[in-house]
Order: structure tokens, then C-alpha cells, then sequence
């Protein structure tokens, strides 16, 4: 246990570490932003008004509201005690809601749909890899360039092609949005029923998407751990095939496990762009409003609570994928 | 080398990958040479022409030579394109709906079914349970089938210049043709017009030809940058190679994208060009790379022939082209393939999320994207708007992947067939 506690420790520090970067990096890089956003804002608020003292004190009344008439150090201190609040600052371009407000309402959306869809994806394309690997001849010729071919679709191609096919052409799911737009949030049957076939389109991109370069990569690896020695010579010692076929996917899982964990953002970046190919209420869609309105403390925000979540759900994976493979912890224990 | 790359050509599908990327940078090279419009012009007066041949109807109603053919089907062409089969229906759920018994009603026969209707229709008609909507069909439908059986040609009136009065020119019979090829003014619109009213084909082949360079771009930087750390941390080791990995470290948790959308975000819409969001993308994805080179040079550096290489006296730069390269030059290929797609991927993500290249100067196929996703292509049915691109996408980066999985299959004998 005392590996394993390294370990654990080593990779907390790590994530700390990256999240502290990720934090300053955030703060700094909207704000260089060129122009000044409040300006914007004040002369959307302000249009057709002449006089030029008022258009003067609105822009003074705003810069003080956001802060941003302060040293850009003493900004991010002011900053850095609001968040630990739970304040991201109002969001510019949907004053006077404040970012937390903006993404309170968005993100359960993204969580709830990119978690379970990337998760389903990677089982079913492990699978189907594995499978390819271990049957080859015909499933595999069909299936390789098929996976080949969907994990080269962007997931807002396929996005857009399950949208035409069942949305426009078949009209069986509804084209947009995450529930009815005659409906309000509540928890009655009629709502959830809308959910859940608002979800469909938006949950299957993803997967289907999923699914091609988790299959590519698991047939690798398991052709890889088929001609393993440890293969063959349990092959000569006669144990049944399916005993070898398990021992088989366990290694051949562990570096699709680690390749989860590290192609994770990519993923959630294809899946947050099928987002807005649906208009789903999530933060895709929050990122669009934010960038068309120059609004940095909700882009700011958003790219932070994003950093967050790949943050946590990667370091879940490495510190599960620590308690699978014991060679983590044996290594540990060595240094 | 000549060895490695006859091999190369003998995987099947490296050469497939390789064929399609060769055509689609054919077409790209060879399509402006022989269309040479401007790709942004704007021809289209309204959105979303749909594909088809586009001849001018001034220039072939004056068009000189007068062809007459007689064909059969000619009449029966005519009405069909005006009459369409759910018309009839509607016609006749009309005609029903206003007291004619359903049998009298034959939906196919045009003749029967037109005298019908010219005899009961009558617009103010009300009809229980008819919306206002459908009426205002009625009345559209009523409007189109004006003179439908009619056999008179049309004719052509122009103003007299003294007294202003119009005066009859010419008649068009209804069996007169035109040869396209002798109307001075036909546009041929495979892909039809987008919403801004551009020619799309023309349009996407400039785009594929920018996110083809983005993708090069993208792909040089990162692998270079890759490579240089991986080397530099790999062969040199010890406080460099802690501090490059330190660093890589940190940007392989960081999500590159999030990095992406805060730099992109940050540049702002004047300065983002394609060439820009290119380097953008580079040095944002260099990562992987950089990782991969450093774990090889290191099971490199040990080896004999490089300790040789050392003891000769050679330099550090001489070893590392001479006797390291060599090594990992099929990886490093590998990775820029996979670098050059992953670019033009990760640009039509970061223009549909509104990020994109400056939008007045080139198309890119995300942009493209993204101008049609804005306009509702895809919910309107205008296909030949969005599906092209999805393709062009796809094609590229499949043909990519298929050279890099055939490559690997080189390269890595445990996983051929």
C-alpha cells in the first residue's frame, strides 16, 4: 500500500500543479485580449444615446462593476478570492446574469451527456476491437476501415448527419435544443420523456465517434498481446481459449485505460462542438455566446470549469488504472 | 531508403490513403486552373441556390437559331413539373371536401381532373376545418395551374420606342428549343450556392486548398517543436530534460483545446488569420510528439553504435542527424500525418465554436461549417451546403489515417495481417 500511496500523492501533486497553470493561464490569456471589452458593451448599452458624459459615467460604473479599472495583479487576487467564493464575476454579455449563474444551468447538460457517451463509446469500441482482433478475416476487414472511416469523421460531421437522417428526413427525434421549447423544467413525466429523446442524437454522435478510435486502438493492442509468448505457451499447456481470451482483453485494456485518460480532452472537445451542432443547452453553446459577445469572464470561467472537469475525471482514471495494473505500484515502491 | 519506401508502396492501405490524398490535392491544384472565378464572389441574388445548370433565360429566349422538336412526351413533362402527384391528391381531397363524390374523382387523369377543379374551385369556398395556411395553398396552387393545358406559345412583347405601347415580337411555341451550348450565358453550379450566395464548389476547393495549408502548418510546428524537446530531453538528459518535462507534463494534463480556445480567444477577430489559427494550433499540440521522441532517443542513446559515434569525437548535432533520425524518422512521419489531420480537424472545431479565421478573406472548411450551420442549412434541407464539407473533412483526414495505420503495419510487423 505504500506504493500505491506514492503514487497517489505523486499524481495529486501533479494535478495541483496543472491546475494552479491552468488557473493563471486562464486569468491571463482573455485579458490580452486587444480592445476593451467593457467598451463594447457600454456602447451596446448605450446606443443612441448622445450625450457624452452619460456614455462616460455608464463605461466608469461598469469598469467598477467588473473590476477591470484595477492593476492587472490586483485583479487577480480579487479574482482569486471570488472564485474561491464560488464568484466568477458577471458575464458581459448576458448582464446582469452572473457566470455562475450562465453555467449552474449548462453544465449538468455537458456532464450529463459527454460522461455517459464517452464511456459507453470506449466499452463498445474495446469491445469490437477486441473482438476484430481475435476473430480477424471477415469482421475484421469490414470493421477496420470502418473504424478508420468514423473516427476520421469529425463529431460535428457526424453530428450533422445523424441530425439531416433522423431529425430533418425521418423527423423521429426532435432537431434541437435539450427538452421541448414549449416546456419548462420541472419533474414531471411529460418533461423527462422530452429529455430523453432530446438526448438521443447528441448521445449517439459521440459515441459513434467514439467507438472508431477506441476500436483501432484496441485491435492493436490485442493483436499486439495475441502473439504474446505468454499466449502461445498457454496455448501448449492447453488452457481453453476463453480462459486466454480474458487474460488477453485485461492486458490489452490497461493501455486503452491510460489512452482514455489522455485522449479524454480531445474527445470532450469533438463532443462539445456536436453541442452546438444540436443547440444543446450545455457549455458548448455557453462558448459560442461568450466568444460572439467578447465575453471573457464567462469564456475565462467556462475554460476553467472545463479544465476542471478533464482535470478530475483523469486523475479518477489514473488513480483506478493504479489500482488495476500492480506494476504501477511495484514501481513506486522501487524508487 | 529506397528499400523502406518500396515496402511502404507495398502496403495496401498506405496506397489507398496515399491515392485519395493525391486526388484530392490534384483537384485542389487542377480545379482553378481550369474555373477561374474568384472563390468569394458573391453571384447570387438570395441563398441557397440549389446545384443544377443555371442558363439565362434573356439570352436563350434571344438566342438566334430557332430548333423545333417534336416529342411526345413533351406535354405530359410539362405538367408533371407543375402538377406534382401530391398536388392531385390535394386537388382532390379539395374537390371531395366541397360535395363531389370521391368515385367521380380520377387524381390521374389530368384532363378530367382539371376540368373539375376549373369548374368547382372557387377561393372563398369555406371549408370546415380548413386552416388559413391551407387555404392560402389552394389559392397558390389555383395561381400556378393558370393556362397548365394550354397550347398556345408564349409570347414576346417589347416597348416600342416612340409611342411606348407594347408590341408583339415574336411567338415562342411551346415545341421550341434551345442548344445550351449556343446561349452566351450558362453557369454551372454543382454544389449549388451557399448563404451568402457563392458558388459553393468553387468555394470549397479554395477552402480545402487554406485547411490543407492550416493542416500543414499546424502539423510542421508541432512536429518540429516536438521532435527539437524530445531530442534535446531524450540525448542530453538531466536538468534540460527535466525541465522539458516538466513542461510537457503540465501541458499533457492541461486540455490543448481549452489553451486553444483561450488563445484563439485572445488574439481577437481582427488578427486571427488562417496562418495565424495554423501556428496557433502548432504550438499548442506538440505534446504527444515531444513525449514519444524523448522515450525513444533514450533506448536510443546507449546503444553501440551511437557510444561509437561518441568516441569518434563527433558532434552532439552530427550523432543526433546521423545516428539517431534514421531511427525514429518512420515514427516522426507518423506523428506529422496524424498532426496534419488532427490540424484540420481541430480548425473546423475551433471555426464552428465561432473561433475560426477571419471570416472576410479566405474560406477554410470549418468556416464554411460554420456559415451553414448559422444559416440552418441543415434543418432547411439545403445539403449541398454542409454535406460537401463533411465529406472533404472526412476524405482528408481518412485518407491520413489509412496512410498512417498502413505505415505502422511497415513499421511495426506484429500488427500485419
Amino acid at each position: 500500500m505504500k506504493g500505491y500511496r506514492k503514487y497517489f500523492l505523486n499524481k495529486l501533486g501533479w494535478f495541483a500543479v496543472t491546475f494552479v497553470c491552468a488557473f493563471i493561464l486562464n486569468f491571463i490569456l482573455p485579458r490580452l485580449m486587444p480592445g476593451d471589452p467593457v467598451a463594447a458593451i457600454v456602447a451596446r448599452m448605450a446606443q443612441g444615446m448622445s450625450n457624452a458624459r452619460g456614455v462616460q459615467a455608464i463605461y466608469e460604473q461598469y469598469t467598477e462593476l467588473f473590476g477591470t479599472n484595477k492593476p492587472m495583479l490586483q485583479q487577480f487576487f480579487i479574482y482569486v478570492n471570488n472564485v474561491f467564493h464560488g464568484d466568477f464575476g458577471f458575464s458581459f454579455s448576458q448582464y446582469p446574469r452572473t457566470v455562475a449563474d450562465v453555467l449552474a444551468s449548462s453544465i449538468w447538460w455537458t456532464v450529463g451527456l459527454q460522461l455517459p457517451a464517452i464511456l459507453v463509446g470506449w466499452l463498445i469500441g474495446n469491445f469490437l476491437g477486441a473482438l476484430a482482433a481475435y476473430l480477424k478475416k471477415g469482421f475484421d476487414k469490414v470493421l477496420m476501415p470502418a473504424s478508420i472511416f468514423a473516427s476520421s469523421l469529425p463529431a460535428f460531421g457526424m453530428a450533422v448527419i445523424l441530425l439531416v437522417v433522423f431529425g430533418v428526413t425521418l423527423e423521429w427525434l426532435p432537431t434541437s435544443g435539450g427538452y421541448g421549447y414549449d416546456l419548462i423544467p420541472n419533474f414531471s413525466w411529460e418533461f423527462v420523456w422530452s429529455v430523453i429523446v432530446h438526448y438521443q442524437m447528441p448521445f449517439w454522435s459521440i459515441v459513434l465517434i467514439t467507438i472508431g478510435g477506441q476500436a483501432i486502438g484496441m485491435r492493436s493492442m490485442a493483436i499486439y498481446e495475441l502473439n504474446a509468448d505468454y499466449v502461445k505457451y498457454s496455448r501448449f499447456m492447453g488452457i481453453k481459449d476463453r480462459k486466454i481470451v480474458r487474460y488477453v482483453f485485461r492486458n490489452a485494456m490497461l493501455p486503452q485505460i491510460t489512452g482514455l485518460a489522455l485522449s479524454i480532452g480531445t474527445m470532450v472537445f469533438g463532443a462539445i462542438v456536436a453541442e452546438i451542432i444540436f443547440s444543446y443547452p450545455g457549455l458548448g453553446s455557453t462558448i459560442l455566446t461568450a466568444v460572439l459577445g467578447q465575453d471573457y469572464p464567462l469564456i475565462s470561467a467556462t475554460m476553467l470549469i472545463i479544465t476542471l472537469m478533464v482535470l478530475i475525471t483523469t486523475f479518477i482514471i489514473e488513480i483506478l488504472y493504479g489500482f488495476i495494473d500492480p506494476r504501477i505500484k511495484a514501481a513506486q515502491a522501487e524508487d | 531508403m529506397e528499400h523502406t519506401l518500396r515496402q511502404v508502396f507495398r502496403s495496401g492501405k498506405f496506397v489507398a490513403g496515399f491515392s485519395i490524398f493525391v486526388a484530392v490535392l490534384l483537384i485542389v491544384f487542377l480545379y482553378p486552373l481550369i474555373v477561374p472565378h474568384p472563390p468569394l464572389e458573391i453571384i447570387s441574388q438570395g441563398t441557397f441556390f440549389p446545384p443544377g445548370i443555371y442558363v439565362d433565360v434573356y439570352d436563350s429566349i434571344g438566342s438566334t437559331t430557332h430548333y423545333t422538336l417534336n416529342l411526345d412526351d413533351a406535354v405530359a413533362k410539362r405538367i408533371a413539373s407543375k402538377l406534382k402527384e401530391e398536388d392531385r391528391l390535394a386537388m382532390k381531397e379539395w374537390l371531395v371536401a366541397a360535395g363531389l363524390s370521391e368515385s367521380e374523382i380520377d387524381a390521374a387523369d389530368t384532363q378530367s381532373l382539371m376540368d373539375q377543379w376549373v369548374n368547382n374551385y372557387d377561393p372563398k369556398t369555406n371549408i370546415p376545418g380548413m386552416t388559413n395556411a391551407r387555404r392560402n395553398y389552394y389559392i397558390r396552387l389555383n395561381t400556378s395551374l393558370d393556362g397548365i393545358l394550354s397550347t398556345e406559345g408564349a409570347i414576346i412583347a417589347a416597348r416600342n420606342p416612340d409611342t411606348g405601347v407594347l408590341e408583339e415580337k415574336r411567338i415562342i411555341p411551346q415545341s421550341e428549343y434551345v442548344n445550351v451550348s449556343e446561349v452566351a450565358n450558362v453557369r454551372v453550379l454543382p454544389l449549388g450556392t451557399d448563404n451568402f450566395g457563392r458558388d459553393v464548389l468553387t468555394e470549397l476547393v479554395k477552402a480545402t486548398t487554406v485547411s490543407l495549408q492550416i493542416g500543414f502548418v499546424a502539423g510542421s510546428i508541432a512536429t518540429l517543436i516536438g521532435l527539437a524537446l524530445g531530442l534535446l530531453a531524450g540525448y542530453v538528459g538531466g536538468l534540460i530534460d527535466d525541465a522539458i518535462m516538466f513542461f510537457t507534463n503540465l501541458f499533457t494534463v492541461i486540455p490543448s483545446f481549452v489553451l486553444l480556445i483561450l488563445i484563439s480567444f485572445s488574439i481577437g477577430q481582427e488578427r486571427r488569420g488562417a496562418v495565424t489559427i495554423a501556428v496557433v494550433i502548432g504550438f499548442t499540440s506538440w505534446v504527444w510528439t515531444a513525449r514519444a521522441v524523448r522515450s525513444q532517443v533514450i533506448s536510443l542513446r546507449n546503444r553501440d553504435h551511437v557510444n561509437l559515434s561518441k568516441l569518434s569525437g563527433h558532434s552532439i548535432f552530427h550523432i543526433i542527424l546521423a545516428d539517431i533520425l534514421p531511427y525514429i524518422a518512420s515514427y516522426v512521419v507518423m506523428a506529422l500525418i496524424l498532426q496534419i489531420s488532427a490540424g484540420i480537424l481541430t480548425e473546423a472545431g475551433l471555426a464552428i465554436l465561432g473561433l475560426g479565421p477571419k471570416t472576410t478573406l479566405v474560406p477554410t472548411l470549418g468556416l464554411m461549417m460554420n456559415w451553414a450551420m448559422i444559416y440552418q442549412a441543415q434543418i432547411l434541407g439545403k445539403w449541398w451546403a454542409y454535406f460537401p464539407v463533411i465529406i472533404t473533412i472526412a476524405l482528408i483526414a481518412f485518407s491520413l489515417n489509412l496512410m498512417n495505420t498502413g505505415l505502422d503495419q511497415v513499421f511495426n510487423p506484429t500488427l500485419r495481417d
